[in-house]
């Protein structure tokens, strides 16, 4: 049995709780840390990992932290990116509410290693009740001495923030982000400059997802080289896959990085619901490119989905049997990215609007010849020309859809 | 000051922004706060947060429109927003919504003469293996169908 490295305890009664996380050996990691280790050395640590953003992105944490400049006269600062809106992802919401002490022991090793003293965690709006069992773990951790002014006694200072969203997935996007956390609307910035140079109120900025951090107090805890060992040498460690669709047990999975997906959905998730036969998977959250049924026997890490031309993105499995229509698939698909999209980029704006006008033409029964092609030129054209990925996160599925399902769909055209 | 916002939620107010390096970064949680207290953000709490956070109107009401959450408009007592996302829709999602409709008999954006429902459709909740699930203002219910719809509205007063 492989190591769960965040939801191993995610059983155990009343875990959200200070006292349990401590009884469990939580805060063990800064325990260690922050008397007796250099911030560099954590850093190193955290490179050596490899630890790929878990986010959707997969960059490597300990470089982004890396390109943050020391010694500047302004404050740095962490932003945690809890607005898990990927269509699929639930998989931070499990770890805020179930092991909520786990992040902030993350977060307090991220900003001990960056040299930061303010950490906000923008969490999605929905999510009440779960930030409420955050600003509680915030409170207690305060309490005890491991977030406050001069933690452990070693002069190392850290106020956590927990702010909330409004609803809004564009402000899953980093620089949306900032500029939300700001008090402005989740428009993405135009890169360079990069947050770990100019991020919030114009500062130096480190922006990591729930999973990622949660992962950072095993790494300083048992090394880089425990956490390669698990997943694979270039990928190390886990991820947390979200199930969910027609199978029999959705819910999340803590696999090592190169499990197959196969095993993933027919093993870990009990197989197809009621006897159903697979038609489809969506393996990365809705942004990623749709595999057929006959593309699963491939394993789940960052590379190999890239070569499958989908991405692995949020590690949310969408489960799709063979009665569905993928004509519905497509007018959620294209009614998600139009009702998202921030608006700022024109091919983004009005290109996801005429994609759902032209998807709701063909519901309708009434989809031209042409249709299929239309959308497929409209997407393409999309790509690769906004200024944030959320152009793309919505022309790479519908592309996909379009083309491995055209059979299907052109049924719903004039002939 | 208006004289309609409650000490209570002044004193909240004024502890949220002396949260943030700079004021304006409180004003999603303000907004937030506003409407809390009195249901929606409508030109009377633009200006209010307004002055609160030392912008203009307009500022606070180009944030207000953009998101989902912030209210422009009076919603019934109880918001009841079905997610018809992906996982949701596969599992049913439109049948539950169809449902809503018939027992609450009203379509998807309006309100029950009686201003107890606001019927919704929203984006995916996180929820996904909970599927098909709604949300009933803050209140998360998952693997809901007929039966889990009449026991949820019985129990909405």
């Amino acid at each position: 049995m492989a190591t769960k490295i965040i939801s191993g305890d995610f059983g155990v009664e009343n875990l959200f709780e200070i006292r349990t996380y401590l009884q469990r050996g939580g805060y063990e990691a800064v325990k260690k840390a922050l008397p007796r280790m250099k911030p560099a050395e954590i850093l190193e640590e955290v490179k050596k990992a490899n630890l790929r953003g878990r986010g959707g992105a997969g960059f490597p944490a300990g470089v982004k932290w890396g390109f943050v400049p020391q010694n500047v006269p302004r404050p740095k600062y962490l932003c945690v990116n809890a607005d898990e809106g990927e269509p699929g992802t639930f998989k931070d919401r499990y770890i805020m509410s179930h092991h909520p002490h786990l992040l902030i022991e993350g977060i307090i090793l991220a900003s001990y290693a960056v040299g930061i003293h303010t950490a906000f965690i923008y969490i999605r709006g929905e999510y009440e009740a779960v930030a409420r069992r955050l600003e509680g773990a915030v409170q207690e951790a305060q309490r005890e001495g491991y977030l406050g002014k001069n933690i452990l006694g070693t002069g190392f200072d850290l106020e956590v923030i927990v702010h909330r969203g409004a609803g809004a997935y564009i402000c899953g996007e980093e620089t949306a982000l900032l500029e939300s956390l700001e008090g402005k609307r989740g428009h993405p910035r135009l890169k360079p400059p990069f947050p770990a140079s100019i991020g919030l109120f114009g500062c130096p900025t480190v922006i990591n997802n729930v999973e990622t951090l949660s992962n950072v107090p095993f790494i300083v805890l048992h090394g880089a080289e425990s956490f390669l060992k698990q997943g694979l040498p270039k990928d190390g460690g886990t991820r947390i896959f979200s199930v969910s669709g027609m199978v029999k047990k959705p819910g999340i999975y803590e696999l090592p990085l190169g499990t197959k997906l196969v095993t993933l959905i027919y093993e870990f998730a009990g197989g197809m619901m009621d006897g159903k036969k697979l038609k489809a998977v969506i393996p990365g959250g809705m942004s990623a490119p749709i595999l057929r049924a006959d593309e699963i026997d491939l394993p789940l890490d960052f590379d190999s989905l890239v070569e499958a031309g989908s991405m692995l993105g949020s590690a949310a499995v969408i489960v799709i049997d063979e009665e569905t229509s993928m004509l519905e698939v497509l007018k959620t698909m294209a009614r998600f990215y139009f009702h998202e999209s921030c608006g700022q980029c024109t091919p983004c704006r009005v290109g996801t609007s005429w994609i759902y006008k032209i998807v709701t033409r063909m519901v309708a029964g009434e989809g031209r010849k042409e249709d299929l092609d239309t959308i497929i030129d409209l997407a393409s054209n999309i790509m690769g020309k906004t200024l944030c990925p959320m152009g793309d996160a919505a022309a790479m599925p519908i592309l996909s859809l379009c083309r491995k399902f055209r059979e299907e769909l052109a049924k719903n055209l004039a002939p | 000051m208006s004289p309609a916002y409650s000490p209570g939620l002044l004193r909240k107010i004024d502890e949220l922004i002396g949260r943030y390096p700079k004021k304006e970064a409180a004003l999603l949680p303000v907004l937030r706060l506003v409407q809390d207290e009195v249901g929606c953000i409508g030109p009377e709490e633009e200006k209010f947060v307004a002055g609160l956070l030392d912008l203009k109107p307009m500022r606070v009401r180009e944030v207000a429109t953009f998101y989902t959450m912030i209210l422009t408009r009076p919603q019934g007592r109880y918001h009841i927003q079905v997610c018809h996302n992906l996982s949701c829709t596969l599992l049913g999602a439109t049948t539950v919504l169809d449902y809503l409709k018939d027992r609450l008999g009203i379509g998807v954006g309006e309100t029950t003469p009686d201003g107890k429902f606001t019927l919704s459709t929203v984006e995916c909740l996180g929820a996904c293996e909970m599927a098909p699930c709604l949300m009933v203002n803050s209140d998360y219910h998952g693997r809901v169908d007929r039966q889990r719809i009449d026991e949820i509205l019985a129990g909405l007063k």
